[in-house]
């Protein structure tokens, strides 16, 4: 009788643990913990004087039901799926909204694609000389209607969608009320800044308002970082698209080009900027995600170079040659090195030990490091030199940003490597660090046509 | 009596933290304690437990360590770090204030218990 009842007792353990598995929130040492957790229970309880089935069922109903369990799981562990808002619960409402999710997605993007369109209404031509106007407002069109995709799929409150709209506003007005002329450096610095501005204020519609959260805001990171792919891979095929579009037409003698460049292209980018952001949130289950694989493989590549390039610069004892783009060109190398960070970290599994990974991060944050303070170095003196131009003042600010969080970064790897800090914090500061980024944006956008005159 | 889940959820940190400043435990054992201190007023779903350890295991309050006592099964311990005993400090101190302040809530509003009911019935 007894044996009968405690093998009962482990087969229904068994079917447990296997729904427990199912639950992708929770890794297999979780399930395992909470199965540690059940048999103490059950075990307590049959000491009580309850039966094996009946210890069972209350220990199962202690335990908490399963989906708000794994919701606390992957609320905790944003980094094993970055769902949080597509969590499990509510599966009636949700599958409502996913049936609409596609209409609505195909409804922005046309918006998106239809809205590069409008100006052409009012006699603004892509090809004409109003070229200017549509590098400062590139990004007003396509990025209020993504902005509007997920205010609807996160059902934000008033609230947020009113903060969304002013921030267009603003946007729209910093980039066409003040008088830039064609050729000038404030109105190609805004349409670099402009669109990095209004990226983050996607990201609050993305975090669905609640953009103070650290973990909100590193899900904005990862999607971010899957976007981009999702939207080079797109432009790919696009080009493949218009390659055979002209040459098809081309073979029965129609000329094709004009219409690729008035509206298949225009319109196709702006929309894909939606599909893309829709791709990532309707897939981002099904494949690994990118970033971090593509973080993987380039980050020992990119940490050999820089070293060599370190090598090379004591070897030969040849300073860096100053030229004026020379800034441009190190903050790049230096978004490059940050990138390769932040997507290393998103991915990783804050509570693992430091690793050989980890150390080969280091050097490359490091030496990334040494090269910039040497192109500093090197710079400031010519500087006063040049004089402060916009170009020059916003290079050199993003330059003294990045170096900045690299810097500490560093010091916070540092930390973590010789087990001394917790690696949420690095976590931390490179999310809390996204605000600094804002603001700079922001700056760059309104503030520098007025300081340098309109330059 | 219904202690409100926020209650619970706030005072979830400085308990557990507690527990396993006393030593390190595992999440059934510092479950049974929490129930044994409250004199089994304080009622947790017995999971969300796990969740919990796990955020303070990434903040680095705790570290956790797989470990198989013979004849046993393999558990997950926890044991509270340097860091973690400074928040202990931290969320006692912000208990401290807490408690003072409704302690002084709870004497004035004794003191005016008598003259709650409304001047107009009291006319009557």
């Amino acid at each position: 009788m007894i044996v009968d009842s405690d093998k009962d007792l482990e087969g229904q353990i068994a079917e447990w643990r296997a729904y427990m598995h199912r639950r992708r929130e929770l890794l297999h040492t979780d399930a395992e913990e909470l199965e540690d957790h059940l048999r103490s229970r059950i075990t307590e309880l049959t000491e009580a004087g309850l039966q094996a089935d009946e210890a069972f069922l209350i220990a199962v109903k202690r335990m908490g039901s399963l989906d708000e369990l794994s919701r606390e799981f992957a609320r905790e562990h944003s980094e094993r799926l970055w769902k949080q808002l597509v969590l499990p619960g509510e599966p009636d409402a949700l599958a409502a909204r996913s049936r609409r999710e596609l209409p609505v997605m195909v409804l922005c993007a046309a918006a998106a694609a239809l809205s590069i369109k409008l100006p052409s209404l009012f006699g603004l031509d892509i090809s004409d000389d109003d070229a200017g106007f549509y590098m400062r407002n590139l990004s007003l069109f396509a990025l209020p209607a993504l902005a509007a995709y997920f205010a609807w799929q996160r059902r934000v409150s008033l609230r947020v969608i009113g903060a969304l709209g002013l921030l267009f506003i603003l946007g729209a007005v910093a980039a066409n009320a003040y008088p830039l002329a064609g050729d000038s450096q404030s109105l190609v610095l805004t349409a670099i800044h402009l669109p990095l501005a209004l990226w983050l204020v996607v990201g609050i519609a993305y975090v669905g308002g609640d953009w103070r959260s650290d973990r909100r805001r590193m899900d904005f990171i990862r999607f971010t970082g899957e976007w981009l792919i999702y939207f080079v891979l797109i432009g790919l095929g696009g080009g493949v698209l218009i390659g055979f579009t002209i040459g098809t037409f081309n073979a029965i003698g129609l000329d094709a080009e004009g219409f690729i460049e008035s509206w298949l292209l225009p319109c196709g980018a702006m929309a894909a900027i939606i599909v893309s952001a829709w791709l990532v949130e309707a897939k981002q289950s099904v494949i690994e995600n990118m970033a971090p694989v593509l973080t993987r493989v380039f980050t020992p590549l990119f940490a050999v170079t820089l070293l060599a390039f370190l090598v090379a610069i004591t070897w030969t004892k040849s300073g860096i040659g100053v030229q004026r783009d020379v800034l441009i060109l190190f903050d790049l190398l230096l978004v490059v090195v940050l990138g390769l960070l932040l997507y290393a970290i998103s991915a990783r599994d804050p509570a693992a030990r430091p690793g050989l990974f980890d150390r080969l991060q280091l050097a490359l944050v490091v030496s990334a490091l040494i090269i910039d303070v040497m192109v500093l170095l090197a710079i400031t003196g010519r500087i006063t030199e040049w004089g402060f131009s916009p170009n020059k003042t916003a290079a050199l600010g993003e330059n003294v940003i990045l170096l900045t969080n690299l810097a500490w970064s560093a010091w916070l790897y540092f930390g973590f490597v010789r087990g001394r800090m917790p690696f949420a914090r690095l976590e931390r500061w490179q999310t809390r660090y996204v605000i600094v980024y804002a603001i700079w944006a922001w700056t760059v956008v309104l503030a520098f046509p007025l300081v340098f005159d309109f330059a | 009596m219904h202690i409100t889940k926020d209650l619970v959820a706030a005072s979830a940190t400085p308990l557990v933290l507690g527990i396993l400043a006393e030593g390190d435990s595992y999440g059934y054992a510092i479950l049974k304690q929490v129930n044994e201190l409250s004199g089994g007023q304080l009622e947790w779903t017995d999971g969300l437990l796990y969740p919990l350890l796990h955020r303070l295991e990434r903040l680095g309050h705790v570290e956790s360590a797989w470990e198989t006592p013979p004849g046993g099964r393999r558990r997950k311990y926890y044991r509270i770090t340097d860091q973690g005993c400074a928040e202990l400090v931290e969320q006692r101190r912000q208990w401290a204030t807490v408690v003072d302040a409704l302690r002084g809530v709870w004497n004035s509003t004794q003191s005016i218990k008598p003259i709650t009911a409304p001047a107009w019935e009291a006319g009557q």
